[in-house]
């Protein structure tokens, strides 16, 4: 079984963000980091190699070049090999383009399961999941929580939905995306660290995955930024020091509750 | 003329209020015609209740697969409610099985989506949507650009539901070819957690959560007190949910939900930025925290420099005494 594990390099959510006078996203000036949630799938990926014999595991990323190290990173893990498709007419995909251009990336791939996180940090739009399985053709499992694998090619999810789940079936080949509460994400460890560095990785452009510079991109999104400023920071409101009693903390907040008219 | 969709969502029949909130903002904003478009068991039920809030037609389509597959048969519906009623936009409530459902007919239709719009205007025939980037950090307005219908992901609460005055929706039944692909992945079990008669978190106007300053899972009764006397969703942060106090599907923030609600309660949270980028869109934001220090306070409206155990069951009973 060959798994596809889609990985994104993302600004450090601590950092401080800022925009490009195109209204593209500044991801040089902050520290990338390896999507949080494509840890979970990675780790998910690694549990199903772990529990079967036939399992190989391929990173797979758009990205600038610098994101060779996010690559890295998800390598040290434990996966198999890497593609990433490295192009400068990729700059400023929407979620349509992006999904596009990784479905474009795995046409000559042999593959049967993708396992990605749900949501990126930083766009966050939860759309490149759904929007990749409907450039592959195949069924979505998405907001995973539990993911099974049959031997005969039968794919089982429990949904994450308010509270509960529902269980969903179907068969190989499957996207499947998951959420924080399906694992807890191994370490890398100092050997996986350094055979990262070794293992292969393919890299490629537009033209040899068969897109022309006019379906990636600013050129080839459906979406476009007319407009990114950042938020004045928030001023403080009132700050209610709490007598011990707990009586001043809750008629200050009721007093506030109700000249909002929250009550 | 710009011609809106609104994709309703609805319990056994009943709009869910977003889905009532966006027709009213489709009515606000548009210059041509709101439909609805509504699927499943109970669709036709539902479209009974779509002209108050200003849709003039409502397309249904009542298929068993809607309910019995995920997310594919409501795919081919919603294309066929696009080419029945000609609309120019699709507006719909940023949930994450609608996003799914949208994202795959974005894809098919060839056009694009803008997802987490919390406001929304007409220019020509494009609709510009403002929404929150970086968990907050930045404002950006974006558009759908190309032929196809713009699709438009709209944050609850984002507006007020208002009742339009109209009369009944002019019901027309789909008729929805569906491709074999269309059930390929089946719905063979669902399991709701106990009706809690509380909000979905997502959509509620007012969240109270809890973090580790519970200290123990017991402290979510405490909370949970609290939203029922203001009539809100139970949130929580990372640490709460990973200490096994209460499920994942709570978990505001970076990993977990993006809230924006009139009103978030925050009890025992630190406010780290992974917290924050889920809620500080808030329209107003209060806090209960005994460390005057810590940083959720610089987004607070109110703070409240005390311990929980001892601010929040006189505070429940004067709510209640008020409400009374
Ligand atoms: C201000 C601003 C607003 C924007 N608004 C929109 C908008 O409304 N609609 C829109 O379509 N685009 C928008 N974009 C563009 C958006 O940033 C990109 O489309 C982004 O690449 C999509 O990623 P996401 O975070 O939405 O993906 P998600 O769907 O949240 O990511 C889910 C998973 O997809 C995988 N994945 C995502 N990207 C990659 C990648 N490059 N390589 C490998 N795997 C990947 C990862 O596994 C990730 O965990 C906006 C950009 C800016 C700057
Ligand atoms: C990749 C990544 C993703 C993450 N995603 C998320 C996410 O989605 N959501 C999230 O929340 N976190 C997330 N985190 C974790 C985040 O960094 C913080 O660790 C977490 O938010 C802390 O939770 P807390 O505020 O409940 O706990 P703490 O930071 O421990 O704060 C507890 C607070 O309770 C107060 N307190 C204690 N006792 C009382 C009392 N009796 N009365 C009043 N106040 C009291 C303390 O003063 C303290 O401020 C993520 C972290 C990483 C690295």
């Amino acid at each position: 079984m060959r798994i596809i594990c889609p990985v994104k390099r993302v600004p450090d959510t601590a950092a401080e963000k800022k925009v490009n006078d195109d209204l593209t996203v500044d991801r040089d000036s902050v520290e990338a980091i390896l999507n949080a949630n494509d840890e979970w799938s990675i780790e998910e990926a690694m549990r199903l190699k772990e529990s079967r014999d036939d399992v190989e595991i391929v990173a797979l990323c758009m990205g600038p070049e610098s994101a060779q190290q996010t690559v890295r990173k998800a390598l040290s893990y434990g996966l198999d090999a890497a593609i990433q498709v490295t192009d400068s007419a990729i700059e400023g995909s929407d979620a349509t383009a992006t999904a596009r251009v990784l479905a474009a990336a795995l046409a000559d791939e042999e593959w049967d399961l993708i396992i990605m996180g749900n949501q990126s940090s930083d766009a966050r739009s939860m759309l490149v999941p759904a929007m990749l399985a409907e450039y592959l053709d195949v069924p979505a499992l998405t907001y995973a929580k539990r993911l099974a694998v049959g031997d005969d090619g039968s794919v089982e999810a429990d949904r994450e939905t308010a509270g509960g789940h529902e269980t969903v079936t179907t068969q190989l080949p499957a996207v499947v995306s998951v959420v924080e509460a399906i694992n807890e994400p191994r370490y890398p460890s100092f050997k996986g660290i350094m055979a990262a560095k070794k293992k292969p990785l393919d890299t490629r452009d537009l033209a040899a995955i068969g897109l022309s510079p006019e379906e990636a991109g600013h050129a080839g999104s459906s979406t476009t930024v007319l407009e990114a400023t950042p938020k004045p920071p928030k001023e403080a409101g009132d700050k209610v020091e709490d007598d011990g009693t707990g009586q001043v903390g809750a008629k200050a907040l009721v007093d506030f509750l109700v000249e909002k008219k929250f009550i | 003329m710009t011609d809106i969709l609104v994709l309703v969502e609805h319990e056994d029949g009943t709009p869910k209020k977003v889905s009532n909130q966006i027709l009213t903002a489709a009515k606000q904003i548009g210059d041509g015609s709101v439909a609805a478009a509504i699927f499943g068991a109970g669709a036709a039920a539902a479209a009974d209740k779509v002209g108050e809030f200003g849709a003039t037609t409502a397309y249904v389509w009542e298929g068993a697969e809607a309910d019995e597959y995920a997310t594919e048969p409501k795919v081919a519906a919603l294309v066929a409610a696009i080419e029945a009623s000609g609309a120019d936009a699709v507006l719909y409530a940023a949930d994450p099985f609608v996003t799914d459902v949208v994202a795959r007919c974005a894809v098919r239709t060839g056009s694009g989506v803008v997802a987490d719009a919390v406001d929304l205007e007409l220019d020509g025939d494009r609709i510009v949507a403002s929404k929150a980037i970086f968990g907050g950090d930045m404002n950006s307005m974006c558009q759908v650009t190309g032929d196809g219908a713009q699709f438009i992901g709209v944050k609850p609460n984002s507006f007020q539901a208002e009742s339009a005055g109209g009369g009944a929706a002019e019901v027309v039944e789909l008729s929805v070819d569906l491709p074999e692909s269309a059930t390929r992945a089946k719905i063979t079990d669902v399991v709701e957690a106990a009706a809690s008669g509380r909000p979905e978190m997502t959509e509620a106007a007012i969240i109270v959560s809890g973090g580790r300053g519970l200290g123990e899972e017991e402290g979510f009764e405490l909370i949970g007190e609290l939203a029922d006397a203001l009539g809100g969703a139970v949130g929580a942060s990372r640490a709460a949910t990973d200490a096994g106090w209460i499920a994942h599907s709570h978990q505001i923030g970076q990993t977990g939900k993006t809230v924006s609600p009139q009103l978030y309660l925050a009890n025992g949270i630190s406010g780290a930025i992974q917290h924050r980028a889920g809620m500080q869109t808030a329209q107003t934001i209060a806090v209960i925290n005994k460390d005057a220090e810590a940083p959720i306070f610089s987004i607070a409206d109110i703070g409240i420099v005390g311990d929980l155990y001892k601010v929040i069951p006189p505070l429940v009973e004067e709510i209640n005494k008020r409400k009374g």
